[in-house]
């Protein structure tokens, strides 16, 4: 069996489609995730006790149950309580919520480092408590969270062929169906880990660059 | 929780009425009692001192009136109002969160290690209440900053982080940060006990300065007994979560009446 790149060339558009689905997937996904784990943190942290323990015990479960098993729980369980949901909207708020209980974990490291005198400096001007966190606590808790949330980022990224499964055309879904189409897997695969890889690497060294205007920006460095 | 709340005057009336008020209070972690039915007024313009062994009590009183401690018996009151409890249907019940905000705005607090915040500018910090807490328009602000920025020395490094100033430095910018907020109370913690020999006086001579020039209301919790002596209306001196001895600093420095202030001054001025 050999390469045939002509093959790949003629590919090569359905894989970039492909490509624009499996990136949208991830930036929705991790648009959600980064907004509900900001949910999930903010709830562990409110007076109310009852909110604290539910949420507490929601992001535990998620955080112990493999992330296929919640995909298929949305889009096969769902209906049977009434909730028929399309494979990207399934998808999406699956993938969303897994990571938003993994990033409310970054964000709480990240809020539980700053030291508790920032936040009696912040009440001993009056600051309230909403402006205590928007303005003294998340921008510092922020460069540290930052390389968790990259990480994320990428993982989110590498877990999107799970949606497959559900039927969302993303890369994997696209490479399964054209090998089954020609009965060549070798380049539809091969073309799939390239791509993952292609977005993977640069992606990581973005976010580090990214660290870094972070903690300058924020004038953290020493 | 304050026992027998109806024994408490709901505001305090008359003339002369203290500017702060602890009455009764006392103040546990868990079994251990860290204030024992404290009683202790401080008058308006008054610069009280507070001296003594470490885990006296001290910072808890500073704490506690800054609202960052619960007590646990007793009330506070400022300027003649409650500040741990509020009036309801005629008589106290613990204060809720907006009557904290409303009367904790009279008071000033200066941390041990400084505390300010390392994402802002030295100006940052100072304009951070008067913007975001007193809703000033930001050019009002940082002309109020910039005054008291002029006033502790710190005016060439207005634009410089935290990271990038001593701690005396830093020290002299938290004390710009909370008068900016325009209390009637200011509370000092050991402001100088982290900071290098050689930089004290220029922390030290912000608040003796600000003692000269200014009619606040400070509590200070110092171990720098000539400082205390110097600058102090009167000394408390705190032993084992109560006061033991208080005075004029005369007084208390040069002709103490009990013997643990006796043995705690010896302690301290054979130390240095
Ligand atoms: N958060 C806390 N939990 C338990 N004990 C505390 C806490 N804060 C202070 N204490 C105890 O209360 C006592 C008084 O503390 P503090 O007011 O800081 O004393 P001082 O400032 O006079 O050294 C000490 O025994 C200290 O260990
Ligand atoms: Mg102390």
């Amino acid at each position: 069996m050999e390469w045939r790149w002509d093959w790949v060339w003629d590919l090569a558009p359905r894989f970039v489609d492909a490509t624009g689905k499996t990136l949208i997937a991830a930036g929705g996904g991790y648009t959600i995730a980064i907004i509900l784990g900001l949910v999930f943190v903010l709830a562990q942290r409110t007076p109310l006790l009852p909110v604290t323990l539910v949420v507490r015990e929601f992001v535990e479960l998620i955080r112990s149950t493999p992330l296929l098993l919640q995909i298929f729980f949305v889009y096969y369980v769902g209906p049977q309580f009434g909730l028929t949901l399309s494979p990207w909207t399934a998808g999406l708020i699956a993938i969303g919520v897994h990571y938003g209980a993994y990033l409310s974990e970054v964000y709480r490291g990240g809020i539980e480092s700053v030291p508790k005198g920032q936040w009696e400096a912040a009440k001993a001007i009056n600051l309230p408590i909403v402006t205590t966190y928007r303005r003294i606590v998340i921008p510092q808790a922020l460069p540290p969270a930052v390389a968790g949330m990259g990480n994320y980022l990428v993982g989110i990224f590498k877990d999107t062929p799970m949606l497959s499964v559900i039927g969302v055309a993303e890369l994997m879904h696209t490479a399964t169906a054209v090998g089954a189409e020609s009965y060549r897997y070798l380049e539809p695969y091969t073309m799939v880990g390239a791509i993952f890889l292609a977005v993977s690497l640069p992606s990581a060294f973005a976010i580090n660059v990214f660290e870094r205007w972070v903690r300058r920006t924020l004038g953290m460095t020493k | 929780m304050t026992e027998n709340l109806e024994s408490y005057p709901l505001s305090l009336e008359g003339d002369g009425i203290p500017m702060v008020r602890f009455q009764n209070v006392t103040k546990r972690y868990g079994a251990l009692v860290v204030l024992n039915q404290l009683d202790l007024d401080v008058s308006a313009g008054e610069m009280v001192t507070i001296i003594g062994p470490s885990g006296s009590g001290k910072t808890t009183v500073l704490r506690m009136l800054m609202t960052l401690e619960t007590i646990d018996d007793g009330v506070i009151y400022v300027e003649g109002e409650p500040l741990t409890h509020m009036e309801r249907n005629g008589g106290l019940v613990p204060a809720n969160s907006s009557h904290l905000r409303r009367i904790r705005s009279k008071i000033g607090m200066c941390f041990q290690h400084f505390n300010l915040f390392p994402h802002m500018t030295a100006l940052g910090n100072c304009m951070e209440g008067p913007v975001q807490v007193l809703g000033l328009p930001r050019k009002e602000a940082e002309e109020r900053s910039l005054e008291l920025l002029d006033m502790v020395g710190m005016i060439d490094k207005r634009d410089q982080h935290p990271s990038r100033l001593s701690g005396g430095q830093q020290q002299r910018v938290a004390i710009a940060r909370a008068l900016a907020m325009r209390p009637k109370v200011m509370l000092f913690d050991e402001v100088t006990s982290a900071l290098d020999p050689e930089v004290i006086s220029e922390v030290t001579g912000v608040i003796k300065h600000l003692v000269d020039t200014h009619n606040l209301t400070m509590l200070m919790v110092t171990h720098q007994m000539g400082f205390a002596k110097e600058i102090s209306d009167r000394v408390c001196f705190f032993f084992d979560g109560a006061i033991e001895e208080q005075g004029t600093p005369t007084k208390l420095f040069e002709n103490p009446e009990r013997e643990r202030t006796q043995q705690f001054l010896n302690a301290v001025l054979h130390a240095n």
